[in-house]
């Protein structure tokens, strides 16, 4: 259970996190810090917590009655546990891609200026270069620049993936969660979303779910190794990988376990 | 050649096989011939029946030559109409509460309770309430009171195939919306009612259909009408009723007439079925 702190500042720092369905404790005495502009990594077998944590950063668990946690998530100095806290407004700073690409039935356009105009009132011009800057942020601009007036729909897989992501990096959040973006995407779709990955750490902070061992060692800074519940060990991607302080970490890295 | 295991095992199962096709092949032709049987009654008597004047005359008085449906035509659509316009949002409404904000809640399962009961509700005890708190109060019957009466029919078929269409819509697409931080009705109104919308209009569509041919409802509302009239508050003639009426009738051009207002009502329910399934086809949410 190590608490890195690095020298950079964090965007969310975890106290004591627990995590509850019902009566079932999903997540025990969590401890960690998310860097800022980095990209952590979060792995483990399936049921082991990555997923939920996540959600627990944009309070996504609490659209389900019963779901509950306990603690401290601190972003840039508040706790987001806070009753008082406006679960838009969080949503709006922490965004979130999913396992399967989720375009909204609209317009490629209308799917980016969908979360923009939530909180900005933007002239239309305004909004073209924010829906472009957007579409190449995610690499998908030069795909889609002719076709913006169609279905989001009508996207191949990895395009509607990208897509989501671009919808997403479009409202200017500072975090960005990605719980196993790739994991329904073909491998070329999947390099390209890497390369995102990338790119994208520059200007935000980026937490990422993924049952590819290889994906969090090719593209993570961080890597927190998760099993039923428990932080197990978190730390640097590259001492993760090479040598993992617990056992259980390097039997489920190598393979031997999960 | 190909080994078949127990010989005797194979030739039963072959023949148990053969038994359950040809009874299902039968209930299908059954069900199928019973279907062309009415069709064919209806087209044959219901097509000679057709003329121009059936749709430029109003019904005929007891012993005079001709008439047409002109009155009942007007009066249907009218009632019909006036139904969907209110059925529609209520419904709507309704069925986007259950779905995306009633979920298990004590008001959502009683309201999906009461709509379970209203949807197998005899339509003949739906009318004779709208006569009671409605015509007799007033003292006159009216073209109000069918709608109000159809309406009865409409709201509870529209609630629930629009609380359906929306549960079909994936949650990791409302998990989506909610993600980029926007509030619930943002969520209902422009991503899973968007992405339910060819299923909503089908409901829609399949409620016009049901409350189309509806009968015993107007009988203690709407009642009848032999002059041609658009006014919502008198009574208003509608095919359902002229049909009812004159089927029983002596008088053969009343007979002919309840034929070709069947032969109409049939058509115009076949096409909105038509619409609704090339509809919902087309842009099923994916």
């Amino acid at each position: 259970m190590s608490t890195t702190a690095p020298a950079s500042a964090n965007a969310l720092e975890i106290r004591g996190l627990n995590f509850f369905y019902g009566s079932f404790q999903g997540l025990r005495n969590i401890h960690m810090d998310v860097v800022e502009r980095k990209v952590t990594a979060f792995i483990g077998p399936s049921g082991c917590g990555k997923s939920t944590l996540l959600r627990t950063f944009n309070r996504m668990y609490s659209l389900y009655p019963g779901q509950r946690a306990e603690g401290q998530i601190n972003f840039y100095g508040r706790n987001i546990l806070d009753a008082g806290q406006d679960l838009n407004l969080l949503r709006a700073r922490i965004g979130m891609v999913f396992q399967k690409p989720t375009p909204f039935p609209m317009t490629i356009y209308e799917n980016i200026a969908f979360g923009v105009r939530l909180y900005e009132n933007l002239s239309r011009s305004e909004m073209d270069d924010r829906v472009e800057w957007a579409l190449t942020k995610a690499a998908l601009w030069k795909e889609v620049k002719d076709k913006l007036q169609q279905s989001g729909l009508s996207l191949s897989g990895g395009q509607q993936q990208r897509l989501c992501i671009a919808r997403s990096v479009a409202v200017k959040p500072s975090v960005l969660l990605l719980d196993e973006p790739t994991s329904a995407l073909d491998p070329i779709s999947t390099g390209k979303i890497e390369e995102l990955v990338h790119e994208l750490k520059n200007d935000y902070t980026i937490a990422i779910v993924t049952h590819n061992m290889q994906q969090a060692a090719r593209c993570s800074d961080y890597t927190a190794y998760m099993y039923l519940g428990d932080l197990i060990e978190y730390g640097e991607t590259k001492e993760i990988f090479m040598k993992p302080a617990r056992k259980e970490t390097e039997d489920y890295i190598t393979g031997r376990f999960g | 050649m190909m080994d078949i295991g127990n010989p005797s095992l194979y030739r039963r199962r072959k023949a148990v096989n053969a038994i359950g096709l040809t009874w299902s092949m039968a209930a299908m032709v059954l069900g199928l011939t019973v279907l062309l049987w009415i069709l064919f009654v209806l087209f044959k008597n219901g097509l000679a029946a057709l003329d121009w004047n059936m749709f430029t005359q109003s019904t005929p008085a007891p012993g005079s030559e001709g008439g047409g449906l002109l009155n009942a035509i007007v009066g249907s659509l009218m009632i019909v109409g006036f139904t969907v316009l209110v059925a529609t949002p209520i419904g709507i409404f309704a069925g986007v509460y259950l779905a995306e904000y009633g979920d298990r809640s004590r008001t959502a399962e009683v309201t999906r309770f009461v709509t379970d009961i209203m949807l197998s509700a005899p339509s003949i005890v739906l009318g004779l309430f709208v006569y009671a708190v409605l015509v007799a109060q007033v003292k006159h019957f009216s073209g109000w009171a069918g709608s109000f009466a159809l309406a009865l029919i409409a709201v509870p078929v529209v609630v629930r195939t629009t609380e359906n269409m929306l549960r079909l819509v994936p949650g990791s697409l409302r998990e989506a919306a909610f993600a980029l931080g926007a509030p619930r009705w943002k969520v209902a109104t422009f991503v899973t009612l968007r992405a339910a919308r060819s299923g909503v209009v089908t409901g829609l569509l399949l409620a016009i259909a049901r409350i189309s041919g509806e009968t015993a409802p107007l009988l203690f509302t709407a009642l009848n009408n032999q002059f041609f009239s658009t006014d919502m508050n008198q009574p208003m003639a509608n095919l359902p009723v002229v049909i009812f009426q004159f089927a029983m009738s002596p008088y053969d051009n009343w007979i002919r007439l309840a034929w070709g207002g069947a032969l109409l009502i049939t058509l115009a329910v076949l096409v909105i079925n038509i619409v609704a399934r090339v509809f919902f086809r087309e842009k099923v949410p994916s």
